[in-house]
């Protein structure tokens, strides 16, 4: 048992089992895998395979959301902005603008870089409480001015519609859903990868050594406030490529994109997956997405319409029993999902060994 | 003359729904260091439980609707000494955790009131005189703006008079400035929290009703929404300062107001700005206490 443990943690089995994973992710639209209460349909169906290619977009978002606050440990609100920006700056280069997909990709990509990295230099002035204020308050800007809809470039409340004019014929209609499904599945691998290389790197290092203890980083030289501004950059430009491929996929960008709403779901799936962890992100995000899906349907089910009310109405709300579960892995599975197995592990090797409590640092307490 | 009259009454009269709300964030904030995210939840509870009790007593006369006002107090701090109770206080020193519960509750309650309730606006009438208008100065002013100007200054007058003269209070003072020393004196710190929560939750509670007269409708989106300007108010203010709160209250609300007439409805942008602004000149806000 202790040897598969060893065998499965060494970094080149991890990343071979992760490529296998792809590879199965990619042949996926030729097989036929029905599982009946989690997909809709077989898995070569479009409804299927926009539900996953969804729910892989949903974990690289989250993914780039682990950077800033799992990595960088910055508790920032207003991550969705990035996101609003790619699919609204992409819809409104195609739409108005008139550009070719790829002129209207580099436009929307520069303008996250731009916009994040104004949004950061700013914020990252301050720390803590008021530094999540800071960015949910641009982002609740960025709300308002989507809804506010200047000059018919937003759509207002109804939302902005891709302009298929300039798109390839290979993105465009239901059955081109595999080609999207790829194009999803290549951005999950390339954010993952870009989000593995930048941790593994000094900045990455320098990065995580400021969240344990920014003093100490500052005592040895560093400052820590450019590794903590390009991994906030790099967050949020990467949601800005996740937010691009979403217009792509659901055809459609709505003001809820940028709400705060949107940011807290993904704070939800970062925890829910695992804080600190890469593969959690990515769980947390397809399972929090099947899961609302899912629960969505099942709350429209006979099951729960025939219930008495005390049990019917909380039932079929999907957010009422997705918070619901998000307060109790708070409270009792602080690791999250991604943290389990360790658990198992954790309390298998010491198993009548009572966990220390957590000492109160008194120093610390009246600084 | 008249208009800048109606701006300035009509924004004080959002400035008292802002205190409402910023009074018992910025007290649990000061004690707890918990920023908390379900406090819209107790408002808009307050708000739908306001009116119920409207609904069952008839809606207008003035009896009914103080009642309203009291049991949407009462509501409002029966769930947040719950929330304290069963979910705060497991996750004591562990800041990042309270708020996540806090955002995981917010998530989950208002899904419950829309199972409940219904995802329309429910439309709410109170005693004529509430609907109707005054003149002062040639300016026509609603006339719940006086109520909630009135509500917030007794609320305001109230949590003083509870922090100087009581003995609670007197823990809850020692314990904003310095937590530590107040357990180290022997004395149990953790019932001041949940009396704070149940303050904080009283005031919301009669911010909710309130805020259905304001609106003239209830639905479950409305504490959110007033949270947003709330949070931006308790740091303008000073995370924990009371004073700074209801400065900074009356400071945004009346600045959003004339931004909204004379500049084009940026009221929203312009306190955006009034925030990165505080911040970055003071970081700790107008009346905060540590930068």
């Amino acid at each position: 048992m202790n040897g598969v443990k060893v065998f499965l943690s060494r970094p080149l089995v991890k990343w071979a089992l992760a490529g296998v994973l792809v590879a199965f992710l990619a042949i996926l639209p030729m097989l036929a895998i029905d599982i009946p209460g989690v997909f809709p349909g077989p898995t070569y169906t479009p409804g299927t395979l926009q539900l996953i290619a969804f729910s892989m977009l949903i974990a690289s978002l989250a993914l780039s959301y682990h950077l800033i606050f799992g990595v960088a440990g910055l508790l920032s609100f207003g991550h969705a902005l990035y996101f609003a920006i790619g699919a609204y700056g992409l819809g409104i280069a195609l739409r108005h603008f008139g550009l070719e997909l790829l002129p209207a990709i580099i436009l929307t990509f520069v303008i996250g870089l731009v916009i994040a990295a104004a949004v950061g230099a700013l914020s990252l002035r301050v720390t803590g409480i008021s530094f999540a204020m800071v960015t949910l308050a641009f982002a609740q800007a960025g709300s308002v001015l989507i809804r506010k809809n200047p000059g018919q470039l937003t759509g207002g409340d109804e939302g902005l519609a891709l302009d298929t004019t300039h798109v390839p014929d290979m993105f465009v209609g239901v059955l081109q859903t595999k080609n999207l499904y790829w194009l999803c599945l290549a951005i999950l691998v390339i954010v993952f990868l870009v989000s593995s290389w930048f941790e593994q790197s000094r900045a990455g290092h320098v990065v995580a050594a400021t969240r344990e203890n920014e003093l100490r980083v500052r005592v040895i030289g560093i400052r820590p406030y450019f590794v903590k501004l390009l991994t906030f950059v790099i967050g949020g430009v990467l949601a800005t490529i996740v937010g691009m491929a979403y217009l792509l996929l659901q055809s459609s960008a709505t003001q809820k994109l940028a709400s705060a709403d949107f940011t807290l779901t993904l704070l939800v799936i970062v925890v829910l997956g695992g804080v600190g962890y890469r593969w959690g992100a990515v769980i947390g995000g397809v399972v929090y997405t099947l899961l609302d899906q899912r629960l969505t349907a099942f709350a429209s089910s006979d099951a729960v319409s025939g219930l008495p009310d005390f049990l019917r109405i909380p039932l079929s709300q999907p957010l009422f029993i997705l918070g619901t579960l998000f307060i109790l892995v708070v409270l009792f599975l602080p690791g999250g999902l991604a943290g389990i197995p360790g658990r198992i592990a954790g309390t298998r090797s010491r198993t009548n060994e009572p966990r220390p409590a957590p000492e109160k640092n008194v120093l610390e307490e009246l600084e | 003359m008249s208009t800048v009259i109606l701006l300035l009454i009509t924004g004080l009269g959002l400035g008292a729904l802002y205190f409402l709300i910023a009074s018992g964030l910025s007290l649990i904030y000061g004690l707890m260091g918990v920023l908390n995210f379900a406090h819209g939840s107790f408002l808009t509870l307050g708000a739908y439980i306001g009116w119920e009790v409207a609904r069952v007593l008839g809606a207008d006369n003035w009896a009914v609707f103080i009642a309203s006002v009291l049991v949407g107090a009462a509501v409002g701090a029966a769930f947040a000494a719950a929330t304290e109770f069963f979910l705060i206080r497991k996750l004591y020193e562990r800041h990042i955790e309270q708020v996540l519960v806090t955002v995981g509750l917010a998530l989950a309650s208002v899904a419950l009131f829309d199972g409940i309730w219904g995802t329309d606006p429910i439309y709410v009438t109170g005693p004529s005189w509430l609907g109707g208008t005054t003149e002062i100065l040639g300016a026509s002013i609603p006339n719940n703006r006086f109520i909630l100007i009135l509500a917030s200054v007794l609320v305001l007058l109230g949590i003083v008079a509870f922090l100087k003269y009581t003995r609670y209070g007197l823990i809850i003072r020692a314990g904003v400035e310095n937590r530590s020393m107040v357990t180290a004196l022997g004395i149990d710190v953790r019932r001041a929290f949940t009396v704070v929560f149940a303050i904080g939750g009283a005031a919301a509670g009669v911010g909710g009703v309130l805020a259905s007269s304001y609106y003239g409708y209830v639905s479950s989106g409305i504490g959110g929404s007033l949270l947003i300007f709330a949070f931006i108010v308790t740091v303008i203010g000073g995370l924990g300062s009371l004073s700074g709160a209801a400065i900074a209250a009356a400071l945004v609300a009346v600045l959003q107001q004339f931004a909204n007439f004379y500049l084009g409805g940026t009221g929203d942008f312009v306190v955006v700005l009034l925030l990165a602004v505080v911040l970055l000149v003071r970081p700790s806000g107008l009346l905060g206490s540590k930068a």
